[in-house]
């Protein structure tokens, strides 16, 4: 096991230049937090950028405070030594715009009203991100990444630079990914939304307003999410039918999975804003960079000018292998560099997460040849 | 480990896009780039081998080679190759179509069953060849449809392919004087550039 990376603090960086977004309206300022692990180089080639995915944030690596909190969401890929290596790379770590972890969003002050936005925070899309972690490169001094690398949503942001800005990508890995959702998949985004929307304590999104949150509905919301997060082969392994542990069983708990389910739900529903979770699944449903098929996506793709890495994993069914497919064999009609791994994992989707020396071989591999690339020492 | 036939890189243009079918750890791609400037993709199943291609810097997708290739355009690649791997392929047949729907020439090297070795093990022993080109017991092998030069003539009379270049070589790559002379009895190694009759 590689080196930690220790204890890291994030950074609020502002911007004061209006941002127009591409569903309407535009943001006056706001801030982004951050987070960056290793050293920029004098040529400043050697940025990498973590793009997360619907619940993560900026917190991807090392610790906050001391090790015995939690590490970052991928603190098993970013390190020195490790996959993203910070021995090498300058890694740039992010909460999106309307998020709930530091950066502008529903939680944040509206300079026009001088009160929280809550509800009337615009809505936001992968692109509207991609524009600004563009200018949060431009504060760095990062004219063009190395390396973008985003798992499930986090991998639709790669996706998206690649298309839109081409001349600032090196490679891209996308990771647990799909070109943009299928109709399954915005329904259990929409059951999620259901159960937050119909918590009594929602108050159409003014829950601040009555000093509440719609706990039951974000945690409802969460243990949906979580189903389709893992696979019918991990929960059979993990719980199977085995009943909860004597000394917790409360509240008509039959059975081992729902304890964990409640958990998970409670858990969320205490650290995550509830009109957050709405815009980020509204940010997956409308991400799609073919336009309502109005491009094709080889097309689309045609202009991209970075090497590409896709990985999936055999029991992922909330993004299966056949969507990253999708990708790859866009990529392959438009004449591109890609690399694409279907690996094995009994994990579901959330194996993009979790280690596996399979996945560590191949997604390090990738990453070391685009260090080499920039060349050697650089 | 088989070396690639000695031929192979004369018969690829400089700067040309190139397919590998089955390219396994990547060492011909990786050499082709180098010498020829290529634009090269590989295709291979073991994830090992996919991560020894990265190594090399090559792009290379996982893909069972049996499921053809509908997700490539006709005509993308300048050549098609494929190393000892067509005797392995459900239908070798379907494959060299496809080969040279996706490509504008292929390049085919399989075990010569008629060579002589296997001859001697099946016709005077009178049991299934196992040799280091063929190294598998017949109940437990990935050779499933192996052939002889002349049955791969037939078939690409049967397919309207035409033969460009016919050769031979030894397990090492290199040239042997009586498999040139002779390849179907001589030649261990049958080495075909192809293209589709026009």
């Amino acid at each position: 096991m590689a080196a930690s990376l220790g204890v890291v603090t994030p950074e609020l960086i502002p911007f004061e230049t209006p941002l127009a977004l591409e569903r309407g309206g535009s943001l006056p300022r706001y801030d982004l937090m951050v987070e960056t692990y290793g050293t920029l180089n004098a040529k400043k080639s050697n940025a990498v950028l973590v793009c997360h995915a619907l619940s993560g944030d900026h917190h991807a690596a090392g610790y906050h405070e001391s090790e015995s909190n939690k590490p970052g969401w991928w603190n098993h890929y970013i390190g020195p030594g490790k996959c993203i290596d910070t021995d090498r790379f300058f890694v740039v770590s992010l909460n999106n715009l309307g998020g709930c972890s530091g950066s502008t969003g529903p939680l944040s002050t509206d300079p026009e009203t001088g009160k929280a936005y809550g509800p009337s925070f615009p809505e936001v899309t992968v692109l509207d991100w991609v524009h600004a972690q563009a200018r949060l490169a431009d504060h760095l001094g990062v004219e063009k990444f190395a390396a973008i690398v985003g798992g499930s949503l986090g991998g639709m942001q790669a996706l998206q630079w690649s298309i839109t800005y081409p001349e600032r990508v090196g490679a891209a890995a996308i990771i647990a990914a799909a070109p943009r959702l299928t109709a399954q998949n915005i329904a259990f985004n929409e059951v999620a939304r259901q159960a937050i929307m119909r918590d009594p304590n929602f108050f159409d999104g003014n829950y601040a307003d009555h000093d509440v949150i719609p706990a039951s509905g974000v945690g409802l919301a969460r243990m949906v999410g979580h189903i389709t997060y893992l696979s019918d082969v991990s929960m059979g392994e993990k719980f199977g039918r085995s009943l909860p542990r004597a000394d917790r069983d409360a509240e008509g708990v039959n059975f081992a999975v729902e304890q964990y389910l409640r958990y998970q739900g409670e858990q969320f529903s205490g650290r995550f804003d509830a009109n957050t979770y709405i815009l980020m699944t509204r940010a997956l449903d409308y991400f799609d960079p073919t336009l309502n098929e109005s491009i094709p996506l080889p097309q689309v793709l045609s202009t991209t000018a970075c090497k590409f890495l896709v990985l999936s994993f055999t029991t992922d069914w909330r993004f299966s292998p056949s969507r990253s497919e999708e990708i790859v064999d866009a990529l392959i009609q438009a004449g591109k560099p890609v690399s694409y791994t279907r690996l094995e994992s009994a994990h579901g989707h959330d194996a993009f997460l979790i280690p596996d020396a399979t996945y560590e071989r191949i997604f390090k591999a990738f990453m070391d040849r685009v260090h080499q690339d920039l060349g050697g020492n650089a | 480990m088989i070396s690639h036939s000695y031929q192979i890189p004369d018969w690829i243009a400089k700067n040309s896009r190139v397919l590998d079918l089955g390219c396994g750890d990547g060492r011909l791609l990786a050499q082709l780039v180098e010498t020829h400037a290529i634009d090269a993709l590989g295709l291979e199943l073991d994830p090992d081998k996919i991560a020894a291609c990265l190594d090399l810097g090559l792009s290379v997708v996982q893909q069972d080679l049996n499921r053809g290739l509908s997700n490539f355009n006709d005509q993308q690649f300048d050549t098609v190759i494929m190393t000892q791997t067509l005797q392995a392929i459900r239908r070798p047949d379907l494959a060299l179509s496809e080969m040279l729907r996706v490509g504008r020439e292929a390049i085919v090297t399989f075990p010569n069953f008629a060579y002589i070795r296997n001859r001697i093990q099946l016709g005077l022993a009178g049991h299934m060849p196992v040799n280091p080109q063929l190294p598998n017991p017949w109940y437990d092998t990935p050779n499933i449809h192996l052939s002889t030069f002349r049955d791969f003539e037939e078939l690409c009379q049967t397919l309207s392919i035409r033969i460009l270049e016919k050769d031979t070589s030894n397990l090492s790559g290199k040239r042997t004087w009586l498999g040139t002379v002779w390849p179907n009895l001589f030649g261990e190694v049958a080495v075909y550039r192809l293209t589709k009759e026009s």
